[in-house]
């Protein structure tokens, strides 16, 4: 070993160390965003370490720098303004775009070693067996990782309506014919011939296509946790391709912890890994018979003029945000909503159920955003035992998680996911644009109750409207 | 085979390391998480940078590898910043638990 050899092995390996410091720290509250930063700095390293080895070989010819520089300063600046640009409601297609864009990297990685192998050691020019698993490996999942993460995205911004036919069982036939025709691809490749390369993309593509399109906006961000793993799975098997071991490791890293955060998700939406993926939106199967069932028989609705004036006589007011706060950009609103209160006197607090939001955690990060205090969020375990204690609930855009049924009735879907019981308040008013179900497609048994109280509109409308009633009640969050 | 048998090792290491650091996530954490796991796995920008520096005067090559290492950045630049801007706002006030 020469001098820059053991300079680009010791720099690979303090990188590797503080991507695992990294992921770790991205765990808890207190280190997230050193740990945060730490990882950007592993990844600078990382390539430094490419650098160092590569001046200490051969040199870095003229043409390669021209093109280092091209690359990179298209991504760097495309990446930091759209980071900079995009508004936090946007996060989860952000985040996808991103993890698209990475699959597409390994992808191209893999195309380009294919069609023009790079010279090994001894000089020949002959892929062998593992390299070529791996570029097969590499394609595959780097393409079925971009255009499904294209999906996501376009699904989240609405720009993707579902076709009808996606949601019937011909999607599965679909899928499985991709499927083998990829497997029929990828065995000629194997095999030696380069013919199935364009077929293999091709049919990948169209597989990543065809598994994320049916999937509903609610299981997104559990499908695009899964498309991470994956692409850290490309970008493991893109270190075999250009024998990379900091690659394989930190791929391995990524595709092993996505896997587990994807589970962590499932769990906290009481759905399996399977029945996200091929199972379509919940209920969809027989939800005709469920709506059948679910009549509302006893719907009270009331004036926004009711409802500030209930809350300007409480004491403990508890609001529930779901994902239509977070699809009206109601959170600015609600804040001045709640700060008006708060000077009231009323003590606020916000229960956030862990899948509240569009993604797990979304909704922390906008009420962040809107300047709630941290301490006033807590979470689903703590706010329970305080509901009955508490003089109006105030349910904003949620459904399914403040749903009864998930609690009292053994043959619904729902039974046994974990719900707010804001029933056991005094008082309930739920904000909602009408009676439409939730995700689930599922009756919610709150909205019957006698404490329960409709006000119908858009979240952000009613809060606006709420702040002006709160205001002519002599309420107003000056102070 | 040297480095093929190291490489498998590694691969197993590495996924076993990943399983273990990731134990109880807070769900509040749950989307900064995979954002910056998310920003890790454009560590591709590895490959597109050795693919360029070894293409030599290969056209076609260099292109499709400076293609690939500007997607990578893209992850991985936009990907950190994304997660800091969403951090910057739990830290800002005083956290607990």
């Amino acid at each position: 070993m020469n001098f820059s050899e053991i300079l680009k092995f010791s720099i690979d390996l303090l990188a590797v160390f503080l991507l695992a410091l990294g992921i770790k720290g991205l765990s808890k509250v207190r280190s997230a965003r050193e740990a945060n930063r730490l990882a950007a700095i592993a990844m600078t390293l990382a390539a430094v370490g490419v650098f160092v080895e590569s001046l200490g070989e051969a040199g870095i010819p003229f043409n390669s720098w021209l093109w280092i520089l091209v690359g990179s300063i298209l991504g760097t600046f495309l990446g930091a303004v759209v980071a900079k640009r995009v508004a936090m409601t946007s996060m989860p297609e952000t985040v996808a775009l991103f993890n698209g864009c990475g699959g597409m990297s390994s992808l191209l990685v893999a195309l380009a070693v294919a069609i023009f192998p790079l010279s090994s050691s001894d000089g020949s020019l002959k892929i062998d067996l593992v390299e070529k698993i791996s570029i097969v490996i590499s394609v595959f999942v780097g393409s079925i990782t971009f255009t499904g993460s294209i999906v996501a995205m376009a699904k989240l911004q609405g720009w993707l309506p579902t076709p009808a036919w996606m949601q019937s069982k011909v999607r599965h036939f679909i899928n499985i014919g991709l499927g083998v025709v990829s497997l029929v691809s990828i065995s000629s490749l194997l095999s030696g011939s380069d013919s199935g390369l364009l077929l293999l993309v091709i049919s990948s593509a169209l597989l990543g296509v065809g598994v994320t399109l049916p999937i509903g906006g609610a299981d997104m961000p559990v499908v695009i946790s899964l498309l991470n793993s994956y692409s850290g799975v490309a970008a493991a098997a893109a270190g075999f391709v250009v024998g990379s071991q900091l690659l394989i490791v930190a791929g391995a890293m990524v595709g092993a912890a996505g896997l587990i955060l994807t589970q962590v998700m499932c769990n906290g939406m009481n759905r399996s890994l399977v029945s996200v993926l091929f199972g379509g939106a919940l209920g969809s199967t027989d939800s005709t018979g469920l709506s059948a069932s679910g009549e509302y028989l006893n719907i009270t609705s009331c004036s926004v003029e009711e409802c500030a004036l209930t809350l300007e006589a409480a004491e403990r007011v508890v609001i529930v945000p779901g994902y239509g706060l977070a699809v009206a950009q109601a959170q600015h609103t609600l804040r001045e909503v709640t700060r008006a209160l708060e000077g009231n006197g009323v003590d606020v607090t916000y229960a956030i159920h862990p899948v509240a939001g569009r993604m797990p955690g979304h909704m922390n990060v906008l009420l962040a955003e809107a300047d709630v205090p941290y301490e006033q969020l807590k979470e689903m375990d703590v706010a329970n035992p305080d509901f009955p204690a508490t003089d109006v609930v105030l349910v904003l855009g949620a459904n399914d998680v403040v749903n009864p049924q998930a609690k009292n009735d053994p043959s619904s879907p729902l039974y046994g996911m974990p719900v707010l019981d804001v029933q056991e308040a005094r008082t309930v008013f739920v904000i909602k644009r009408g009676m439409s179900a939730g995700y689930s497609g599922i009756k919610n048994d709150l909205f019957d109750l006698s404490n329960t109280s409709m006000v119908f509109g858009d979240a952000k409308k009613i809060l606006g409207e709420l702040l002006v009633e709160l205001k002519e009640l002599g309420i107003s969050g000056k102070n | 085979m040297s480095f093929l048998s190291e490489a498998f090792w590694v691969l197993l290491l590495g996924s076993l390391l990943g399983l273990e650091l990731i134990g109880k996530v807070p769900p509040t954490l749950h989307t900064p998480l995979m954002s910056g796991a998310n920003a890790i796995s454009g560590i591709t920008m590895i490959a597109a940078l050795t693919l360029i520096i070894k293409a030599g005067d290969n056209l076609p090559l260099l292109v499709m590898g400076s293609v690939s290492l500007g997607f990578a950045l893209f992850n991985v630049v936009g990907g950190f910043l994304v997660t800091d801007r969403m951090l910057a706002m739990f830290s800002r006030k005083p956290t607990r638990k």
